[in-house]
């Protein structure tokens, strides 16, 4: 344990000045700008005051959809890969591996580095849309954010989110690992997501098997429980559906097959 | 015996880097592992720090089996392997500290090791500025940072200037002789390491040709009579024409093994006698280099 902590701190000092780790925060702080400043624009042109649960369901949506489908799992990709390529680059797994630190804690230190930085980024998602959404009722009393509390259902979805990412990332996690180049994993996680996005908007029958079709599911799914009402929240988080187990069954055992392929490989 | 391989063998597919080792280093020394490129000094290396795994053969360091024992043996191990493994956009003093982070080191060691290795004037530049031989001392104090027992270090005067190279031996010799550290050190230049192992061993093609004390080697050497004059040729023609056996002609000197110092003044007087100027006549040791190339040559 102490070697794990040791590792997951070193990997956090030595990636704070990358963009792997910069990126996780200001991908939030960019994308949500950009939808305040198009909400802010456009505020005067709404022509009807839409009430506070729809106006928060329009902003945090506009956000979630782009998210969702293409963003994310190109964010995983790159933290994935920017995780690993620190080594690649810098020639230190023979260090790495060198150490009086269990392979595993290394490892295992690693990818709990890469699922905080995917964690971080959607927490960051969380807060900056409460955060920006609340600004956007105070700057334009107009909108009426003020009406509505959104910071529950918007922590279930985005934890949902990250659940649902938990499949993708082992993958590009072990691709990266076991790359050095940037264009493998980068290509393979691009196509794979690409063909995600096909599989769900065709509505394939066994799309939630397949991990990179897993945000985009995880979303798709909500409308219906609109109709579903829960105490007076009407729209309730259902997290655990059938893709975010998937997700979780795949993550654990492309990580555990990823360790028993750092035990075996040989540090070149 | 701080390091002990008995029959180690590896293997990169069909082919045979490393054949049936038995390297014996003992506390204390300077163990200088030599061997031109690709002889597969690395690999044994790797090995030692099971970074590649054993496929026959043992390794006991610190008489413990390595694979069992492993965390507990890294734990008295620096290493330095190939090129330095540096973070490049961190600064010199930030990889040390990295480093220090995993293995609990407080920064006044940092500090130290900085100031070991001249390095504490570029602490706060990036390594990625550094120079070739900046890096390859930064490389050497985060070898140096944990205070090891043994010291492995391939090739860890690659890249310095003639200064850097004189400073890592007296380091090291120093280490050895006042902190009773081990150092394993490889190098393709026998010439970089003779002035300060007491050990060598000599791997070619996988193999270990030779192995034991510098004195043992020097021992193997056999003494030549190097002899100047003023026309080496005609010299050498005469003294073949007299029995001598000539083993080399060059320029300036021509070489005959030495047997007595009767011989030497044999052949200064037959020299003198047929109106040929000697300059000089000496006995010499054959340089470890010859004596380096002849081993690995002739394997």
């Amino acid at each position: 344990m102490k070697g794990f902590i040791l590792s997951f701190r070193s990997e956090f000092y030595k990636s704070r000045k990358t963009a792997g780790f910069w990126s996780a925060v200001i991908l939030p702080l960019l994308l949500c700008l950009l939808i305040f400043a198009g909400f802010y624009s456009r505020s005067d042109k709404m022509v009807m005051e839409p009430p506070g649960m729809i106006l928060w369901a329009q902003f945090s949506g506009a956000i979630l959809g782009v998210m969702g489908s293409l963003l994310l799992p190109m964010l995983i990709v790159f933290i994935g890969y920017s995780v690993n390529s620190i080594e690649h680059k810098a020639d230190t797994w023979k260090t790495l591996f060198s150490l009086p630190i269990s392979k595993f804690a290394v490892y295992t230190a690693k990818y709990f580095y890469a699922l905080f930085l995917v964690f971080l980024c959607l927490a960051l998602f969380v807060l900056f849309t409460i955060g920006f959404g609340n600004l956007l009722g105070t700057v334009k009393p107009g909108l009426k954010f003020h009406d509505y509390n959104m910071s529950g259902t918007l922590s279930q979805l985005y934890f949902k989110l990250f659940l649902s990412s938990l499949g993708i990332l082992s993958i590009q996690f072990l691709l990266s690992l076991l790359f050095r180049d940037f264009l493998k994993p980068m290509g393979i996680g691009f196509v794979a997501t690409i063909t995600g996005v096909i599989l769900v908007v065709n509505q394939w029958k066994y799309d939630y098997l397949f991990p990179y079709s897993h945000p985009m599911l995880a979303l798709s799914a909500l409308p219906q429980r609109h109709n579903h009402p829960a105490g007076n929240n009407p729209i309730s988080v259902d997290i655990f559906t059938q893709e975010i187990y998937v997700s979780m069954i795949i993550a654990a055992v492309v990580f555990i097959a990823g360790y028993f392929i750092v035990l075996k490989k040989s540090v070149k | 015996m701080v390091i002990n391989t008995d029959g180690l063998t590896f293997d990169f597919g069909s082919q045979t880097v490393v054949k049936s080792l038995s390297l014996q280093v003992p506390e204390g020394s300077i163990y200088g592992f030599l061997g031109p490129n690709g002889a597969g000094k690395t690999t044994t290396i790797k090995l030692l720090l099971n970074l590649l795994q054993t496929q026959q053969g043992s390794i006991h360091i610190f008489g413990k089996e390595l694979k069992s024992n492993r965390l507990e043996i890294l734990a008295q191990i620096g290493s330095l392997i190939e090129q330095p493994a540096i973070y490049l956009h961190l600064s010199g003093k930030e990889n040390l500290l990295n480093r220090a982070l995993l293995l609990q080191i407080g920064e006044a060691r940092v500090n130290e090791v900085l100031k070991i290795v001249h390095l504490t004037d570029a602490a706060h530049k990036k390594a990625g500025q550094y120079s070739l031989g900046m890096k390859q001392r930064l490389g050497i104090a985060l070898a140096l940072l944990s205070d090891p027992k043994l010291l492995i270090l391939d090739e860890p005067t690659n890249g310095l200037d003639p200064n850097g190279i004189i400073e890592v031996r007296e380091l090291l010799i120093k280490l050895v002789s006042e902190h009773k550290k081990t150092v394993f050190i490889s190098s393709h230049l026998l010439a970089e390491i003779e002035r300060m192992a007491t050990h060598v061993g000599i791997i070619n093609h996988g193999e270990l040709l030779f192995q034991g004390s510098i004195h043992d080697l020097e021992a193997m050497s056999k003494p030549a009579v190097q002899i100047e004059t003023d026309n080496t040729v005609d010299a050498a023609n005469y003294l073949a024409r007299n029995n001598y056996t000539i083993t080399e002609v060059n320029d300036t000197h021509i070489f005959v093994p030495y047997t007595t110092k009767q011989q030497m003044g044999n052949i200064n007087k037959l020299l003198n006698d047929m109106g040929y100027n000697v300059y000089s006549i000496t006995k010499q040791h054959k340089d470890l280099e010859k004596l380096f190339l002849d081993i690995t040559q002739n394997a």
